[in-house]
């Protein structure tokens, strides 16, 4: 499960309130089918991956590992058995007498992972853990979590800002907003019906055109149409004006000054394009058409 | 060349400043080390004489037997140890508290506590005297001990390397169950320990040096401490044992001096941890 969200939505506090570190106003958590409200952090069988990593800067790799179990008491020979079985999932095992200084970012970013799948917890919680690491790593480091996710099969809370990560790691995406939760979906739903005008700009690159209302023969609904569905159309209901043109290799992206606002097409790069200043008509399917209420934002089927 | 002439020049004027600046701090050492290894007549006859000659232990060997300097090197000892742990052990409490709790009135009570270290220990020492007395602490190791174990300043300066310390860190424990003094313990001291050196040192520097509050509780031989019997080896009018203090005065800096040598680096460590923490 992804919670995906600008900054400021409130997805880490939930992500938080799960963990129990801090205690929702109103409302009930549940892990499984059991209520944690009351349950102290420790008793709710949960890991968390912090941002910062949040590892003991003056604890080797191996005692990093091991803290979690130690403190449960766990005997030092077993302890240190799992602790090596983690750090071999993660490619860590030679890292293991170092300290966290002595690490690249990936590399602490994999000993507070570690530290988390040692304790075989129910819920894995994690707040952005790959947004410390560089573009290459970051990819890299995604698919080895889905690749842990699918190994583990335990549930992943997995907090980000970044719709590709949601996207390609997530099973379920639950989208925020300014603290409410819009829609929860796979990501697919998500991108197909997107439930809301906020959640069909936030997710895809670029984002949906969403047209005022009273166009293309709607009269009390906002229009989305994504840029893929946007069409050049010598015939098209939507006039406008080239403005910029952004060639990415495998797909083109014409954006347009209209009546109806700022638009994005996403074009294929063989057909014939058109460049800046050119006056262009776009249309669109009528089955490509998302409406949103005019007010609300909400979709309207 | 010619800036390498200048740098010379500049170089050569900074260690001379240097060098003058540590002269003058270093000739009354050096002043009462000679007068300690001068025979009490030599001392009378040549007390301003710098130069080095007809050196003898005569003088610090007497001290140490007239002033019983051993027994109160113990007491020293004895009381600046249990002092500077329980300085250490109360201020990590204190800061810890201050600096991870949350508790009704916490800035307040910061603030409040903070101000005390306006009051100079002067002010106190009476009411304090009279404190000690009534509990019946006087000549009595708790009455050295007891009122100096908890330090404002070092309460501060633990919970400002404290708050240096990520919430994370404490977050993460405790979702693995980590209770606060097992966080104190093994996550928060072990971070903070060039802090906790350098605090550790100031006090047992400070206890061992102190003056005013262990003339004011203390007054028998059992518990008198080094720097008290130095007042009692003043002989200003026996001339063979004129020089008896300055003997008192290098055995009672003798360990402080090995133990600054000992500890030089964590002592400034500890005084530019904060500075220079990445």
């Amino acid at each position: 499960m992804i919670l995906l969200g600008p900054s400021g939505c409130g997805k880490s506090t939930l992500l938080r309130m799960v963990a129990g570190l801090e205690d929702p106003s109103v409302g009930d958590v549940f892990i499984g089918e059991q209520r944690v409200n009351d349950e102290l952090p420790k008793l709710r069988d949960i890991a968390m991956v912090f941002q910062s990593y949040a590892l003991y800067p003056h604890k080797t790799v191996r005692a990093n590992i091991e803290f979690p179990l130690k403190v449960r008491g766990v005997p030092k020979a077993e302890r240190a058995e799992q602790a090596l079985h983690a750090a071999e999932i993660l490619g860590l095992a030679e890292y293991m007498k170092r300290k966290p200084g002595q690490l690249s970012g990936g590399q602490r970013q994999r000993v507070a992972l570690a530290r988390a799948i040692v304790r075989k917890p129910a819920v894995f919680l994690m707040d952005e853990p790959l947004s410390n690491l560089d573009a290459k790593l970051r990819g890299d480091t995604r698919t080895e979590l889905v690749d842990l996710h699918r190994r583990l099969d335990s549930t992943f809370i997995y907090v980000t800002h970044d719709q590709v990560e949601a996207m390609t790691m997530g099973s379920r995406v639950a989208v925020m907003n300014a603290g409410r939760l819009e829609q929860v979906g796979t990501p697919q739903e998500v991108y197909d019906r997107p439930a809301s005008a906020f959640v069909a700009q936030f997710i895809g690159t670029p984002p949906m055109n969403v047209l005022p209302v009273g166009l293309l023969g709607t009269n009390d609904v906002q229009v989305g149409i994504r840029p893929e569905h946007l069409l050049l159309a010598s015939e098209g209901r939507l006039s406008g004006n080239v403005y910029q043109v952004e060639h990415l290799g495998h797909e083109v992206l014409v954006h347009a000054e209209s009546t109806a606002g700022r638009l994005v097409a996403r074009v294929d790069p063989a057909s014939d394009l058109p460049v800046v200043g050119d006056a262009v008509r776009f249309d669109a399917a009528d089955h490509h058409l998302h409406r949103f209420d005019a007010h609300s934002g909400m979709r309207v089927s | 060349m010619a800036t390498d002439t200048v740098r010379g020049a500049r170089k050569f004027g900074r260690y001379s400043l240097l060098v003058a600046v540590a002269a003058i701090v270093l000739f009354p050492i050096y002043a009462v080390l000679l007068q300690a290894l001068k025979s009490g007549a030599d001392a009378f006859d040549h007390p301003r004489s710098l130069l080095p000659v007809d050196l003898t232990f005569d003088t610090i060997r007497s001290a140490w037997t007239a002033g019983n300097l051993g027994k109160l090197l113990m007491n020293s000892l004895f009381v600046s140890t249990v002092v500077t742990i329980g300085v250490i052990v109360t201020s990590l409490l204190a800061g810890y508290a201050f600096a991870f709790l949350n508790f009704p009135l916490k800035k307040i009570v910061f603030a409040i506590y903070l101000s005390t270290m306006l009051v100079p220990g002067e002010v106190t020492v009476v009411i304090n005297q009279r404190t000690a007395d009534s509990f019946g602490w006087l000549n009595t190791y708790q009455g050295l001990i007891v009122p100096s174990l908890a330090s404002t300043f070092g309460v501060f300066l633990v919970r400002q390397v404290f708050l240096q310390i990520p919430k994370e860190l404490r977050e993460a424990a405790a979702l693995d169950g980590v209770g606060h003094l097992r966080f104190l313990y093994e996550v928060a001291a072990p971070l903070s320990r060039p802090t906790l050196g350098a605090l550790g040192l100031f006090t047992f520097l400070g206890t061992w040096n102190a003056y005013l509050w262990p003339s004011q509780v203390v007054n028998d031989n059992a518990h008198r401490t080094i720097q008290l019997g130095l007042e009692r080896l003043k002989t200003p009018n026996d001339i063979s044992k004129f020089n008896l203090v300055t003997g008192g005065l290098v055995v009672a800096a003798l360990p402080i001096f090995i133990m600054l040598v000992v500890f030089q680096r964590q002592l400034v460590r500890g005084l530019t941890a904060g500075a220079v923490k990445g």
